[in-house]
Formats: structure tokens, sequence, C-alpha cells
């Protein structure tokens, strides 16, 4: 089986230790998580991990089936990047003089849909949303002028398909 | 004292009363019905050891010589009576001293609550004195665990600790108690957990697979079960039986499965896996419908999966959706407690008898009984067995005792020749293989089977792990009879070392004491048989007495067990030589 990109999303309570719980099921199967988010969701209370993992159908569904396993998790589901709307956001610091005086970044800006999240006397920061792609392209496209810091969030996704959680959730308190 | 137990527990439960987190420990344990607890105190359990001696008459605390050998007595107890076994110690290493036997009930489905104490809430994470954090070690191998921190939350993780170590599929809980909340006090009432909205504890058994279920196995020619441990755990022994009496097919258990139907059934064909019967291996891989009934096709039964049982229709009956397709893909997987699943399935069953394909299990067990079996319990060599040994304990406990295994060749010669009329009578560690295990297990089994007979057979190397709870046995007159089968080795190992490692013997023999004289120094009566003619009539003695007993059997030093399917080689591939 080949590998590929996976989104798990997980719902859960908001308890201390259910994260432990939940890297430690990718530990023990030498799985390493390529990205995580933990916010919470659509439903009150209701936390929602995204773990974004590169490996095989198989073992992506033997993870799920040990993370809805767990206590505190009330359901947990597994997509393809094809079945999800997906982003990641970024935060680039850079030298402000540079804003100014090299013409290029001010493209970059405007070709990228970033936005220019604060100027200060010393640096500015840009913010970006979207695909890791176009995240990963204007980072190149910085990079040769300096960049101070840079960050990249885990991916955030949805799916396109439906989520039965809030009426398992219903059933269950009915 | 059952009056007694329950008006306090009455008075506890429907007025509130201000009460220390301490002494509210001991009365969620009264509410769930615990009348026996193992463990260790220390400096951070304290206040609930205090509590312990003022409810002394109500709840036995008995003091095992190390942590680890609570557990297993914790487990021995809870496999052999299907309730929920308690450990309890102190933090740090008397937290850390639990891990193994919370790893051994997590793989094995053991229901267990571990009770330890912990520093108090302000110190955490200062790296107090015994400063441990159980939680995040545990965490891998426990069903739950949580950590109080306040007395106020001790009655609703107490009650779902016991409910979650129960249902569905059972498992270890773990609760970490800081110091402070075992002192401070607040309004106890107490309300048994009923559900945890996140946990679906059994699913609802779905009508149209178990159709297609029935028809599959109605349709098959040479129809196989295997069941494991689920049938004893789901109490489906009745239903088990009466679904292989009526279809008439051949049944094999797992070495957790063991004794749920009795090994005299006709119908029971005995054990599958790396060390199990020749017949049910093979014929695996010839049988047209598999049907796994409460078991989680772990490596040791596959063999080499890319070749187990491929050309059968697979059906496998599981309580836990996380075992269908893990390791084998079911072509019907029928979710649900097997007592449930087996119940609706059995009336849509056909009458039938299979008589063909029962000739083929019959002619493979002469093969092995000629090959193996025959030299295993009636040598005609000079040297002890281990398979007579065991031969002689079913004779001398007529097929009724409870043998509780350690880990190694003893175990898989046990589990082979040991007999069994009743269910939950076969106690040993079966997915995590711990030695050590037996020794207090055996102390749990008859503990809680009183009116039963408990035998631990245990190894040499195994029996030196845990062998200072003979001071448990000791102390409280706890008549369990021990049979170390000593061969001088840590003898699977060796076996493996003369098969597979081209007989280097890398630290696998042992030069051992005189475990006579232990367990003299621990006033238990004890004999040492070393000749055949001796052999029976010192077996007989020690069922017959009515205290604990110590036999050391020394039986050959280099034998091997077999039939053997070598590591990585498919069940059909089994060894008889």
């Amino acid at each position: 089986m080949e590998k590929q990109w996976f989104t798990i999303s997980v719902y859960s309570e908001n308890n201390v230790g259910l994260l432990n719980r939940i890297s430690g099921i990718f530990l023990k199967r030498h799985i390493n998580i390529e990205s995580l988010n933990v916010s919470k969701s659509e439903i009150d209370e209701v936390s929602k991990f995204t773990i974004v993992v590169h490996t095989t159908e198989k073992w992506v569904h033997n993870i799920v089936g040990q993370i809805e396993k767990q206590i505190e998790v009330i359901k947990a589901f597994y997509h393809t990047d094809d079945e999800t709307i997906y982003q990641e956001s970024a935060l680039f610091k850079i030298a402000s003089g540079l804003l100014f005086d090299e013409r290029q970044i001010q493209n970059i800006i405007k070709d990228s849909n970033s936005q220019i999240v604060t100027v200060s006397r010393d640096f500015f920061v840009l913010a970006k949303s979207g695909r890791r792609s176009e995240i990963d392209e204007m980072h190149d496209q910085l990079k040769p002028f300096g960049i101070m810091q840079f960050v990249r969030s885990g991916r955030i996704s949805v799916s396109k398909e439906e989520m039965q959680i809030t009426a398992m959730l219903t059933e269950f308190q009915e | 004292m059952e009056t007694v137990k329950e008006k306090m527990t009455e008075t506890k439960t429907k007025t509130t009363v201000k009460i220390t987190g301490a002494e509210a420990i001991i009365h969620c344990l009264l509410a769930e019905d615990v009348d026996l607890v193992y463990g260790y105190p220390g400096g951070a359990i304290m206040p609930v050891y205090d509590e312990f001696y003022k409810f002394q008459d109500k709840l036995t605390h008995i003091l095992t010589r190390h942590e680890q050998g609570a557990t297993h007595a914790a487990q021995g107890y809870a496999r052999v009576s299907g309730r929920v076994g308690v450990a309890i110690a102190t933090s740090g290493p008397g937290a850390t001293n639990l891990v193994t036997g919370l790893a051994d009930a997590q793989i094995d489905s053991t229901p267990m609550v571990c009770i330890t104490g912990q520093v108090p809430r302000h110190l955490l994470g200062s790296d107090a004195f015994q400063e441990t954090d159980i939680i995040g070690i545990s965490t891998p191998v426990t069903k739950w665990n949580y950590q109080i921190t306040k007395a106020s939350e001790i009655p609703e993780i107490m009650a779902k600790a016991f409910y979650i170590a129960k249902s569905g599929r059972p498992g270890p809980v773990l609760i970490d108690i800081t110091k402070n909340a075992q002192f401070e006090e607040f309004d106890f009432s107490y309300e048994k957990c009923k559900g945890v909205r996140s946990y679906i504890p059994t699913p609802k058994p779905n009508l149209g697979s178990i159709e297609a279920a029935a028809e599959l196995i109605n349709n098959a020619n040479k129809p196989f079960i295997v069941w494991g441990q689920g049938v004893i755990l789901g109490e489906a022994e009745e239903e088990l039986k009466a679904v292989i009496e009526k279809t008439g097919i051949p049944a094999a258990w797992t070495i957790m499965g063991e004794s749920a139907i009795p090994t005299s059934h006709p119908l029971n064909v005995g054990m599958v896996g790396m060390h199990g019967n020749y017949g049910p291996n093979v014929l695996t891989n010839e049988c047209d419908v598999l049907i796994a009934i409460g078991m989680r096709f772990d490596d040791r039964v596959t063999g080499k999966l890319d070749e187990y049982a491929t050309q059968a229709k697979v059906i496998h009956f599981e309580i836990d959706p996380a075992e269908i397709n893990k390791n084998v893909s079911a072509d019907i997987a029928v979710l649900g407690n097997s007592k449930e699943t087996l119940e609706l399935l059995l009336p849509l069953l056909n009458e039938n008898k299979h008589e063909n394909w029962h000739q083929e299990f019959k002619k493979k067990h002469q093969i092995e009984f000629d090959e193996v079996i025959k030299n295993d319990i009636h040598p005609t060599k000079d040297g002890l067995t281990m398979g007579e040994v065991i031969e002689e304990i079913n004779l001398a406990s007529k097929n009724k005792a409870v043998i509780v295994t350690d880990v190694g060749q003893h175990q898989m010669i046990a589990c082979r020749y040991a007999k069994f009329e009743q269910s939950k009578s076969n106690i040993t560690s079966g997915g995590l293989g711990t030695m050590g295990f037996a020794l207090p297990a055996a102390i749990g089994a008859k503990q809680g089977a009183m009116d039963r007979e408990v035998v631990a057979i245990i190894g040499d190397g195994g029996y030196q792990m845990t062998i200072q709870e003979l001071g448990v046995i000791f102390q409280h007159q706890i008549p369990v009879k021990i049979v170390v089968l000593n061969n001088d080795h840590l003898g699977m190992v060796r076996q493996w070392q003369e098969l597979f490692f081209d007989k280097r013997y890398a630290s696998t023999v042992m030069v051992n004491p005189d475990f006579v004289k232990i367990a003299e120094g621990y006033h238990i009566e004890a004999k040492c048989v070393t000749e055949r003619k001796d052999l029976k009539s010192t077996i007989q003695e020690m069922i017959a007495s009515d205290k604990p007993y110590f036999l050391e059997v020394k039986v050959e030093k280099e034998d091997n067990v077999f039939p053997m399917i070598p590591s990585g080689a498919a069940v059909s591939d089994i060894r008889l030589k």
C-alpha cells in the first residue's frame, strides 16, 4: 500500500493529558506527526485535533481506531487531501528597511495575497494563509532578502462530507 | 457483615457527610463491592492507609512484598472472579513498580483499578521527594487514567474508574491522588457511573451482519471456530457451546480463551498458535470459513500474516471495533458482546455434523500424539518431563484446579496439557508474557476463588522474579500450591538459542539456590522431586494438603516444546520436532 497524506480529525473532551494519550498512539507505531492543531470545534465544549500524517491507509485506519477507542475521544475521522478543504497560516518577520528599499518585496506581498500585520521602526510582519506550497513559494521568494523569523501553523481543515458528530452527541444525551 | 456494609454504604450514598478524601476513597471502594485490595504503603498514600486501618473489618488489605506483586495479585483475582482487581501504591517508585502489571492487564484486557498516592498539589512539578509523572508514564498502558488534585473529585472519578475498567473490553485504570486531596474534607456522596458520553463500551449488534455470518456458516464445508478470551470476558461460554454443538463446527482456542469450553468436549480441538496443537494450526490454512470469536489475531496465533487462512472467508465476532481489520481482514465483522451476538446467531444456524472435516482433525491429532504428546506425558526416557507433571496434577486435582502459569516452556506445556472443566480456570500472562506473573497472580486467584484448588506452575527463572511474594502466602496462610518446574535454564530462550542461534547459550544457564530451603524459610511445607517414582505420590500429597505447599520438580534440562511454528513461518509450517 502506498503512503499518502491523511488528515485525521479528532473530536474529544477538553481534558488534561489527552494530547499525550493521542500522540502516544503515533509514537507506539513509529509514525511521525507532520502537523498538529488543537482548537475548539463547532460543538460547545468539544475540542478538535487536526493531525496530518504521511502513511498508508492501513495504518491510518488502525490509528484512527485506536484514537477513537480512547475514553475521552468522541469520534475520529480520516480524510485524504481531496476530501478536505485545508489551509495553513504563516508569519514572516522582515527588517523594515527592506519594505522601502526593495521594490520586489512589495510585488511579492501583492502577488501572494499576503497581509501586512504590523510595521514598526525595525521590522514588519507578513501573514499568509493558504496551501503549504503557496507558503513555501513565498518563503523561497523572501529568503534572499533575509527573513528575521518565520513560523507556520499546523494544518486546519474541514471535510467536504458531513461529520455526523453532533447527531451522535444528541443521541447520547437523549 | 454484609448488612453492616450495606447500611454503611447506604448512609454514605444517600446523605452527605463531611469526610476526608482518604476516607472517601474507602467508601468508594466499598460502594463498588471491593472487599480486598493489594498494595504497599508509602509517604504519599499514608492518609489512605490510615483509613485501611480504621476500616479493616470491612476491607482487607494484603501487603505484597513488591508493588508489581500487588498488580499481578489483583489481576489473578480479577481473572478468576470476573470482578475488578484493586492495587494501591505510593508515589514515585511505588507507582512505577505498577507499570508491568498495568501493561499486562492492558494487553490481556483485565479489569483492574490502581490507586497511587502523589505529592501534594502545590509540589507537582517541583521534583519533590518521590514525585514521578505516573500519569504520563502509565498513559500508554492504561485504558484510562486521571490525576485527582482535590477531594471533591474523588467520588465521580472513582465511580468512572470502576465503570471504565469493567465495561466493554475491560482494562486497567490508574487514579493518581495528590496527598492534599487525601487530607481535604468535603461533602461526600456517591453515585455509581452509568455512562460516559464519549465512550461506547459495547457496540450494538448489527442484525444484518449476523444474518450474513449465519449464511456463510450454513454454506461452509470446512468451517472452523477459533475463540479467545472475549468469550470468557463476555461470559458467553454457554452460548459458544450451543453454537458449536448445533453446527458441529470444530473449535479451537487461543491461550487466553482456554477453559471456556471443557477440554473433554468432543468439539474442542485444542490450541492454536506457536506451540498450539498440530491440527488446529495446519487446518487453519485449509478451512473455508474461519469464525474468530473474541480474539485479536495476535502474531503468536497467526504466524506469518500473509499466509494465514488466505483461502478462508473470515467472520470476526469482536467487542472492540479497533480490532476489526487490524491484523486479519474480516469478510464479515460482527461487533458486540459475544454473549449477545452468539445468542442472536444461534437460531439462524443450521444443524450439522461435519464428520469428514472432523476426521481430518482426528488424523492430525494422531500424528501429534505419536510424535509429541506420547513422549511428553508418558515418557520412556529417564528424565522427568514437564508434561508428565501437568498430567499428574490433572489426575490428582480431577481436572478441577485453577492453573496459574508464568511465562516460558512450562507455560506452553501447562496450557497444552492441563485439563479444565470450568471456565476462568487458566490464568496466564498471554499478551505481555510477563515472567514473575504466576506467583502473585496465584495469590489473587486463590483469594478470588477460595473454594477452588489453585496450582501455580512456574519455571525456575520466572519464580525468582517475584519469589518474595512467598511472604504473603506465609503471612496470610493462603493455601496455593506452587510447582516449580526446574530445568536450571531459561528454557524457552535456550530452546530458541538451540534452534535458531547455533546453540550459543548466552545467559540462559541458571545456577539456582535450594528452593526447598527458601520455601521452608517462609515456613511453607516444601518438597523436591527428582525421580519419577516419587512424582505421583508427592503431587497427590500436595493436592490433598489444605495449606500452602511448595513442590520443586527437577525436569530434563534441555527438553524442547513442540509443536512449534518458528517465528515468521506460516501456521501450516508448524514443526513437530
